[in-house]
């Protein structure tokens, strides 16, 4: 394609799902993936007279994304009614945000993946909580028309938030949803499981084609519900090429057409338009008189501010300089949220080595929340005890892999390091009691003296494992330095 | 017949007679007024008995009692009940049981309270004569070739019926006050957020207001008593302390009260003889009881009506969205696919007067619109508020008709909305603003009808409303008189 130049405009509404315990405006638990319709009651299942009272977390959460975002937080936001009837929208409106949404005019920077050197500032209109709806599942198979409706996601506390059209490819978006997704992580905004359906991304999408100094705008196609990074690049890369021949064949343009909504077909890997009413939507907002107008004064904000402490850049930075750990490391920990730097940064602290820190928490401790399906803010070995256990490995008290049978005793048991070691009966060994031991074994093994003094330290490896095998708290370390030494002074 | 609540609790409390003999008397009035009047959608005579058995229990044994114990009371049909059904007089709700107590509900039931049914009234509280309601009309025990009001037409029938001492109506625009009125009883409808709404089906969110209806102001300040306060599950429920209204309502000196009158409203064309009557009756007693009147005007109240009625509809045409036929209510066996079912099961659902409200809602929001009807009725509410504000800086209440007229003849008006609507002329003023008022018996027609006045009060001074009504009653006599048969 593109016989004559063309520029891309794209702008992004990310829908993040707010890490509340409860929903917008109930009680009731957004865990994911209950069996349907278990988490929910009169109030997120729109029955006659319950009335909605508002999560005051959400609204914390909502102003720490749009200060991390540099949006204006306004003095005063309030509810409105989005009037539209959909099987899983029990009310028939959705309560949300129209003209006085609680975050304004913010700006993300990315880097610019067309030069690593530069940053491309991207603007944001504003960002607004909503309540998010249910979730329908249609078995249309075999002449059945089967559906149903799983109402446990009503209600759950939303943040969508709206770029400015200031993307131009879908590498930008790609660098754009990363980055965002960083942040909201990395303050505790959301969790942004794409699988999950905690992240979703609806992309505005047109072309200017530049017809010999005529710029013509086709129209936007508003591609909606994207959920996952892949797809969103590919339907933006597939939608370009659509929009420009569609041009070529209708000569539509935005004047003639406006805007239209399309979704994202991940099977066939196309765009599709979706059905369109006969008239433009109107959603007839008004005000939600069941909630009052939420005024957020200054201080407020202000100590929100104080509260957010360094950026996913800055954390990155920091760690690399303050323990001497490679990007990549700073990276995994920085890309697991504030909690997780927090955690390190006290495991760091405790055993003073910070890639020995490092180290454990990407291998131990994250594949162990992988294993557990939790948050390491509910991770039973606590920061401060598993610095203080590498802490006794770094000082030699402790073996690694005895370190790591005391780690995995206190996930699953609890308890103290102390009380592990004693269950797990592991014991200081006395240095001239190894001495013996390597001595014996070194007697029963003259080939590997051999091997030793012929210059390959290797060979010590089996004897190691066999002194283990008589004395499990035999330290590897310790047993190769004597080994070493016995042998050198051997005659 | 039935006695007044306080007379019932005496009973009890004396031994005289007791919770059980007392239902088994309320269950017998209803069953007797029942086929003549049409005031309860709902009643269950063997759960009242339930109740009523287990409160004589707990006072045999000794066990503190709730302040409403043993006394029978009903309860407006829009108002959830977890033990019988909430239909809002609606073919849409038809056998609909909400899993829940509203509110008000749960407060009655700790006040050992005895529920004997749900009233009925017009269709999701939309109407002023309880007949545009699914189940049939309600009649005015006075005379039933007459409205007894509405929408809490069955709330005030069956209080003036004698069935129940005390019961719970709901006021979106006068549905409490203007069927007082017209049923001789004195209803109350209390400062916007005095009450908790939770469990009250909502017409319009902003205005509607759960209040009492009794024979008298005190009785009204009994059951004012149990269901006003702060609620968290309501964030338009106020967090103010509720004072005792019984108290309040024991002095009769009404020496340096400052009564403002509505003079214009008074005797505004179309206002009856028998009503100018009565609120002049009603001055003159006021002054006797030692109160200063003031002549006082609210500028913009040629406002309210148009006002009230763009603001309702469209709060309505939201709230009864809900009313789709997709997870409960009515729905629609002929349709073949979404938007039919959506369609035909609300066509089928709602009557015609909440059609009208939708239709004219939905317009009044709808885009290009919202700007010349909404948000301009939400500035002239604004206005409207002003004017209460100043007059409340120069008198202590205000004193005028509850309604133009006398009740009127059953199927007089349903076919002439804009007549209906004007029953509201005087009672939507304090929805608007918020603040409570009350009506009164003040008097009879040649023809022996009830004629009632309005006090109005600013906000959240019930306890104002209450002593004034309640020392309007120690002299004089109107809220004694009961329908003949």
């Amino acid at each position: 394609m593109a016989e004559l130049p063309t520029t891309t405009i794209i702008g992004l509404e990310v829908h993040v799902q707010l890490r509340t315990q409860t929903k917008l405006f109930c009680g009731c638990s957004t865990k994911f993936g209950g069996p349907p319709n278990t988490q929910v009651c009169p109030v997120c299942l729109g029955l006659p007279g319950a009335l909605p009272v508002m999560n005051e977390q959400a609204i914390e959460l909502a102003i720490r994304a749009g200060l991390a975002l540099q949006c204006d937080i306004p003095p005063m936001t309030k509810w409105d009614r989005k009037q539209y009837f959909y099987p899983d929208l029990p009310k028939g409106y959705q309560i949300s945000q129209f003209d006085l949404p609680i975050c304004v005019d913010g700006v993300l920077e990315i880097d610019d993946p067309a030069d690593p050197e530069k940053h491309r500032k991207i603007h944001i209109t504003r960002a607004h909580l909503e309540e998010d709806a249910g979730k329908s599942m249609h078995d249309e198979t075999a002449g059945s028309a089967d559906s149903r409706i799983d109402l446990n996601r009503c209600g759950t506390p939303l943040l969508e938030i709206v770029s400015e059209p200031d993307l131009r490819t879908a590498d930008e978006c790609l660098a754009y949803l990363t980055k965002l997704r960083e942040t909201m992580v990395h303050l505790g905004v959301s969790d942004c499981e794409m699988q999950e359906g905690s992240l979703r991304v609806d992309a505005n999408v047109n072309l200017e084609i530049d017809r010999h100094g005529e710029v013509i705008r086709t129209p936007i196609v508003e591609i909606k519900n994207m959920n996952s990074f892949r797809n969103v690049a590919a339907a933006l890369d597939y939608e370009v090429k659509r929009q420009y021949v569609e041009w070529e064949d209708t000569g539509w343009t935005i004047k003639s057409k406006g805007k239209r909504t399309f979704g994202w077909d991940d099977v066939k890997e196309v765009t599709y338009p979706q059905r369109e009413k006969e008239e433009s939507a109107d959603y007839r907002y008004f005000p939600c008189p069941d909630l009052l107008p939420v005024r957020i004064p200054r201080e407020r904000v202000e100590s929100i501010r104080q509260s957010l402490g360094e950026t996913p850049g800055e954390a990155r930075e920091r760690l690399q300089k303050q323990y001497g750990i490679k990007a990549y490391d700073a990276d995994v920990i920085v890309s697991q949220g504030r909690e997780m730097v927090d955690y390190f940064d006290t495991v760091a602290t405790h055993c003073g080595d910070g890639k020995r820190a490092s180290s454990w928490i990407q291998q131990d401790v994250l594949r162990t929340l992988k294993e557990r399906d939790e948050n390491i803010d509910s991770f039973p070995v606590l920061a401060a005890d598993l610095g203080n256990l590498l802490s006794r490995v770094a000082k030699g008290e402790l073996p690694n892999d005895r370190a790591r049978d005391v780690f995995k005793h206190l996930v699953e048991k609890g308890g103290t390091i102390d009380q592990a070691i004693e269950a797990l009966g592991i014991e200081a060994v006395d240095e001239s009691e190894m001495e013996t031991l390597v001595k014996r074994l070194l007697d029963a093994n003259p080939k590997v003296v051999e091997d030793v003094k012929s210059g390959n330290q290797k060979a010590i490896g089996p004897l190691i494992g066999q002194a283990k095998k008589h004395n499990p708290n035999a330290n590897p370390q310790t047993v190769r330095q004597i080994a070493l030494r016995l042998i050198e002074q051997a005659p | 017949m039935l006695d007044s609540a306080f007379e019932l609790l005496r009973q009890q409390a004396e031994g005289e007679r007791s919770a059980v003999e007392i239902a088994q008397q309320a269950i017998a009035a209803i069953e007797s007024s029942q086929p003549q009047h049409n005031a309860y959608t709902h009643f269950d005579g063997d759960l009242a008995l339930a109740t009523a058995k287990a409160i004589d229990e707990k006072r045999a044994a000794g066990k503190p009692l709730g302040p409403l114990a043993g006394v029978p009371v009903a309860v407006k049909d829009v108002i959830c009940t977890s033990d019988m059904p909430t239909t809002c007089s609606s073919k849409m709700l038809r056998g609909f049981r909400p899993p829940y107590d509203a509110t008000v509900v749960e407060r009655l039931r700790a006040a050992d309270a005895v529920i004997v049914g749900k009233t009925n009234m017009d269709e999701f509280a939309m109407g002023g004569s309880t007949e545009t309601g699914a189940f049939g009309v309600t009649k005015n025990p006075w005379d039933v070739t007459l409205t007894p009001g509405g929408s809490s037409g069955g709330a005030t029938a069956a209080v003036a019926a004698q069935t129940v001492p005390l019961s719970l109506g709901t006021d979106t625009g006068g549905s409490i006050r203007q069927p007082s009125a017209f049923c001789g009883v004195t209803g109350l409808k209390p400062t916007y957020g005095r009450v908790s709404r939770y469990g009250l089906v909502a017409f319009a969110s902003s205005l509607d207001q759960i209040g009492p209806i009794a024979w008298s102001a005190k009785e009204c300040a009994l059951l004012l008593n149990t269901i006003a306060g702060y609620e968290q599950r309501d964030s338009t429920s106020l967090d103010r302390v509720v004072p005792d209204y019984v108290t309040a309502t024991d002095s009769n000196d009404l020496r340096g009260v400052r009564v403002g009158v509505l003079r214009e409203a008074m005797t505004a064309d179309g206002v009856d003889p028998a009503v100018q009557a009565a609120v002049a009756h009603a001055i003159g007693v006021f002054a006797e009881l030692g109160a200063e009147i003031v002549d006082v005007d609210l500028p913009h109240r040629e406002y309210w009506v148009p006002t009230y009625y763009v603001i309702a509809p469209s709060e309505a045409s939201s709230n009864l969205s809900r009313y789709d036929g997709a997870h409960y209510g009515h729905r629609s066996e002929d349709s073949d696919n979404l938007e039919a079912m959506y369609c035909k099961s609300r066509a089928e659902g709602f009557g015609a007067e909440v059609k009208r409200r939708i239709m004219i809602g939905t317009y009044a929001l709808s885009e290009g619109y919202a700007d010349q009807y909404y948000n301009q009725a939400l500035k002239v509410r604004g206005l409207i508020r002003a004017d209460y504000d100043a007059a409340f800086s120069q008198v202590d209440v205000l004193l005028g008709p509850v309604t133009p007229t006398p009740a009127f003849e059953l199927g007089a008006k349903i076919d002439d909305p804009i007549q209906m609507y004007l029953c509201d002329l005087f009672t939507v003023g304090a929805n608007l603003a918020g603040v409570p008022a009350i009506s009164l018996p003040a008097g009879l027609t040649d023809g022996g009808l009830p004629v009632g006045i309005q006090l109005q009060a600013p906000a959240l001074e019930e306890s104002r409303l209450l002593f004034a009504g309640a020392a309007y009653q120690s002299a004089t006599d109107y809220h004694t008189k009961r329908p003949r048969g």
